[in-house]
């Protein structure tokens, strides 16, 4: 796995901006993330950075916990950020907290 | 509850099968570890050959994915070797500073490659054979260097140089015996073997001894100990391995040539075991899975039952060994060369390239080697592993495969306990009866439940065939699945859309027993589009299951920003357009203006979120660069300039082109129209291509221009721009209809024929009409889709709005 340390609480975006399926690209200072809503209503944050040669992840085909990177179609895991196959590496993964509609990022 | 620990050194083939073992017999009773210094997670080494040679990505050799060892719990480090083992302690370290205590420790550590000690051995582009990294540094230096040269003709050289033969090297094996392979084969058979490679393109130098590589920092060539040389900028040794001992060492381990074990694979230290290629048995060190996927069994029989009398222990393996290079059939094993006291049975027939040799000593078999016709293999093997006596034995007996009447076929004459699966150690009794009680129907499920050709894979079409034989039915023509999501195959899965009336993506994939609940990346956007061809009118595209291109309608780079390439019918532009594109680039710092192979003009490096702003601006229609679609019609300059020109190309590619944008086909169209064979728009080589003649049109079919090369063929020759559209219309409908999704159409020709095509769309006028109409039809939908996101808020929220948040100071919010 590889959590990245909690860190400052921060405001990215409201339930309403995310659809089921698709991926939303969010910048916070300079840094991309990529966001996804479950069908389960969860929502997972990644660093949007493919760990094979930096694809942008909110670009994938998403099916269920998995997202395909859109380069080269690795498939990325968004619960661990590891990737699937005989393919190596990881992407960070922020913890999140959904309070009504408003999603956190802790950064 | 404290569970027994386990600790394992060493991540590969050996080792995990243990645990394998162990898990199968005992599933909660221990708690393991395991250390792998190599990143990845377990996968089969005998494969890498096939990955070099083309025919396996790394996925497809993994044995046992991350899932597996999360679901068996096991604590898994790779990339992480152990450095320090304890044994007094029985604690271990790795690299990175873990530690861990165990109650029992296994050593399967396999083997180093053996680098002959040359002066410029650790050159650049000097490497071995053994691993994922290994396999991709040839991959790599195949983009940029021509010349390899392979050390070692043996097994493992000559699979490296096949591989590097399909990376379009030039290949020179040199070898230090006269003949080829002198492990496993006899001169004879060396010889054959030779001439085969030959033929494939292999250059040999025999009886050659390398003294020395040469070069600055890279590699450049290397000298023989007859003053000759060659050149090089590649240098794969595979000369041989040695066991990866020196933790062992360390560790207090008794070690001859690798760790030494008896019986249950006990270490000279309590409760350490070792097994695999860093284990030697009765002064025996195994570089085969086969005994080592025994000796596995036995540890793992070892500990789960605690005390030594219960099982029987290791004796020793028999080896026999294949060459996994295709087209080429080897089989050697045990002892097979003459000696005084063994006689021999030989069949030789230099017509048929076919040598086969029985070594017989006291009347039982004690070795073989089968070149060209390998059908033998398993019956022989379970010879020289019985003993029996062969004094009695009919030779249609010894070599089945010689009586020639093909009907009942080897394996049917076999006996349950013979061995089917040499490397799993999978006898014909075990597969018949898993098929039988468990109901398997594929040879994927047989090898998941028996292991049988999970290795090397060379017993595939005998586990296929007792398949077949097993449940009546032939398996060998089962064609593939559609993607590992399901076993059904293309044809199936539309068949069932079209008599179930399915209608969503999910729908289909619950229906018809999808593995995943939610799909991949090939069976979706499959499905969406079988969806969409099968319902044209009523169907809803869904966005999610296409790839970003298409549903951003743009093509994305590498950098993660996409191109632009607004529609230009026919190639034909004019000042006001070619203004807009100027102004628009220069209105949005468009990195790159570039005229693409198909007659546009492609605005390079344009961010996601500036998209929509883009295509309004530039007020023209999306010109499908990304989509599976059709994408230009290519046209020459023609009647009205040319001084060849016999027919107006410009406007029938015009006509074409408004016809059938945005069409979905099972891949990308390409097009293109010329007015006289000296086809200047390169209709050769298009999906379509017309021809101008005098007085009528040719029109070709199922070329290729990218990298399978294919020229299309003739389809007919028509007189009007009418009998034109019709025949595309027919043909790309009949195309979108038949191919399976990604299938160009030349792939689909080739599959088919042009012949069954012909038939279809010239002789059957009835379905002719009903193809042209359904095309209709498919085409009344079209809507350009940029104009579409341009009026839509919602898309371009969705789709393309860029969020960036400033964090206040003091943190969060
Ligand atoms: C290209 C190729 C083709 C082959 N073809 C065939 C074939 O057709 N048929 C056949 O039977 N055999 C074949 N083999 C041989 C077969 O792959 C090996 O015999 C088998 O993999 C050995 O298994 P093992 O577990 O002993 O060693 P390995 O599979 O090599 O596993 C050992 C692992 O231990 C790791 N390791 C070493 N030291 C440490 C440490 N200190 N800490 C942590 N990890 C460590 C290594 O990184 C390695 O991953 C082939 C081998 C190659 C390279
Ligand atoms: S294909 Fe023939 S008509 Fe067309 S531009 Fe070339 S030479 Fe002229
Ligand atoms: S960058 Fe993601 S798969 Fe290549």
């Amino acid at each position: 796995m590889a959590f990245v340390e909690a860190g400052r609480k921060v405001f990215v975006a409201n339930r309403n901006e995310l659809a089921v399926g698709l991926g939303k690209k969010v910048e916070i200072e300079g840094r991309e993330l990529a966001l996804f809503m479950q069908e389960d209503g969860s929502v997972r944050i990644l660093d949007n950075k493919c760990p094979h040669k930096g694809g942008p992840l909110s670009e994938g085909i998403v099916s269920g916990n998995y997202v395909y990177c859109p380069l080269h179609d690795w498939k990325i895991c968004m619960k661990t950020g590891s990737a699937q196959g005989g393919d190596q590496g990881n992407v960070a993964c922020f913890t999140v907290e959904v309070e009504g509609d408003d999603i956190y990022v802790f950064i | 509850m404290n569970k027994e620990k386990v600790v394992l050194i060493g991540n590969g083939m050996a080792g995990i099968r243990t645990l394998e073992e162990i898990i199968k017999r005992e599933p909660n009773r221990f708690q393991f570890t395991v250390f792998g210094a190599e990143p990845h997670p377990n996968y089969n080494r005998i494969l890498l050959s096939s990955v070099l040679q083309g025919d396996s990505s790394v996925s497809d050799i993994v044995l046992n994915d991350y899932d597996w060892y999360e679901r068996n719990q096991i604590e898994l480090f790779t990339g992480d070797a152990v450095v320090r083992v304890d044994c007094r302690k029985k604690e271990v370290w790795s690299a990175s500073g873990i530690k861990r205590t165990y109650d029992r420790l296994i050593f399967a550590t396999g083997s180093d490659p053996f680098m002959l000690p040359l002066p410029g051995a650790e050159k650049e582009g000097v490497i071995a054979f053994r691993n994922i990294a290994d396999c991709e540094s040839m991959i790599n230096a195949a983009k940029s260097y021509q010349k390899a040269v392979v050390i070692g003709g043996g097994l493992l050289g000559l699979e490296a140089a096949r591989g590097l033969l399909n990376l379009k090297m030039d290949v020179d094996v040199i070898h230090i015996a006269d003949h080829l392979m002198d492990r496993q084969l006899d001169s004879d058979a060396g010889k054959m073997l030779k001439a085969e490679l030959e033929q494939q393109g292999m250059q040999f130098h025999l009886n050659k001894k390398t003294v020395k590589i040469n070069g600055h920092k890279r590699v450049k060539g290397i000298s023989f100990s007859d003053q000759t040389s060659i050149k090089a900028d590649l240098v794969v040794m595979a000369v041989g391995i040695r066991p990866n001992v020196q933790l062992a060492k360390q560790s207090g381990l008794k070690v001859n040539q690798a760790i030494v074990v008896n019986d249950y694979m006990e270490t000279s230290e309590e409760d350490v075991y070792a097994v695999g290629e860093c284990a030697e048995h009765r002064g025996i060190v195994y570089g085969l899975v086969a005994p080592l996927y025994e000796q596995g069994k036995v540890l793992a029989e070892h500990i789960c039952t605690n005390t030594s009398n219960e099982v029987s222990g290791y004796k020793g393996s028999i080896v026999s060994t294949k060459l996994k290079v295709s087209g080429i059939n080897v089989f050697s094993a045990g002892a097979f060369r003459d000696q005084d006291e063994t006689k021999s049975i030989r069949i030789h027939d230099e017509f048929a390239g076919v040598y086969k040799k029985l070594v017989v000593k006291n009347n039982q078999v004690v070795g073989a080697v089968l070149f060209g016709d390998t059908n033998d293999a398993n019956r022989i093997l379970s010879l020289i592993r019985s003993g029996e006596d062969i004094s009695a034995i009919s030779k249609a007996a010894l070599f089945p495969s010689e009586t020639n009447d093909s009907s009942p076929s080897v394996v049917a004459t076999m006996a349950d306990e013979e061995t089917i699966c040499g490397c799993n150690g999978v006898s014909k009794g075990e597969i018949v009866c898993a098929i039988k009680e468990q109901g398997l129907s594929t040879v994927a499920e047989i090898r998941q439940c028996t292991n049988a050709s999970r290795s090397c894979g060379g017993c595939k079409p005998e586990v296929a065939e007792l398949l077949a034989l097993t449940t009546g039915t032939d398996i060998m023509a089962k064609p593939e699945p559609l993607c590992g999501c399901t076993e059904l195959t293309h044809e199936a899965v539309v068949a069932s859309i079209r008599e179930m009336g399915l209608s969503y993506v999910r729908e289909v994939m619950s229906v018809l027993g999808w593995k995943s609940e939610e799909g991949c990346s090939k069976c979706r956007p499959a499905l969406n589009y079988y969806l969409g061809l099968i319902s044209p009118l009523d169907y809803t595209d869904d966005a999610h299951s296409r790839f970003v291109n298409e549903r951003v309608h743009a093509n994305i780079q590498k950098d993660g920003t996409f191109s632009v390439v607004p529609r230009m019918y026919g190639g034909v532009t004019n000042p006001e357009q070619l203004r807009k594109i100027a102004d628009v680039a220069e209105k949005y710092n468009v990195p790159l203006l570039k005229v693409t192979g198909g007659q546009r003009i492609d605005l390079l490096g344009v961010e996601k979120e500036k998209l929509p702003n883009v295509w309004r601006d530039l007020g023209m229609r999306s010109g499908y660069a990304y989509g599976k679609t059709l994408r230009t019609v290519k046209t020459c300059v023609g009647e009205d300039f040319c001084r060849f020109g016999t027919q107006d190309s410009v406007s029938l590619g015009i006509e074409i082109e408004k016809k059938y944008e945005g069409l979905n086909t099972p891949h990308k169209v390409k097009m293109a129209v010329s007015a006289c064979p000296r086809n200047c728009a390169e209709s050769g080589i298009k999906d379509v291509g017309i021809v101008g003649v005098e007085g009528a049109w040719e029109i070709y079919v199922g070329g290729n221009g990218g990298v399978d090369l294919r020229s299309a063929e003739l389809l007919c020759k028509v007189a009007t721009n009418e009998e034109v559209m019709e025949t595309i219309s027919a043909f790309l409908q009949y195309y979108r209809e038949q191919a399976t999704y990604l299938e160009r159409t030349s792939h689909w020709i080739e599959r088919v024929g042009l012949e069954s095509i012909k038939k279809v769309i010239f002789d059957d006028s009835i379905e002719r009409a009903a193809l042209i109409e359904r095309m209709e039809m498919a085409l009344s939908r079209h809507k350009d889709p940029w104009t579409e996101i341009v009026e839509s808020e919602e898309k371009q929220q969705q789709l393309f709005e860029k969020k960036k948040i400033a964090v206040k100071q003091g943190g969060g919010m």
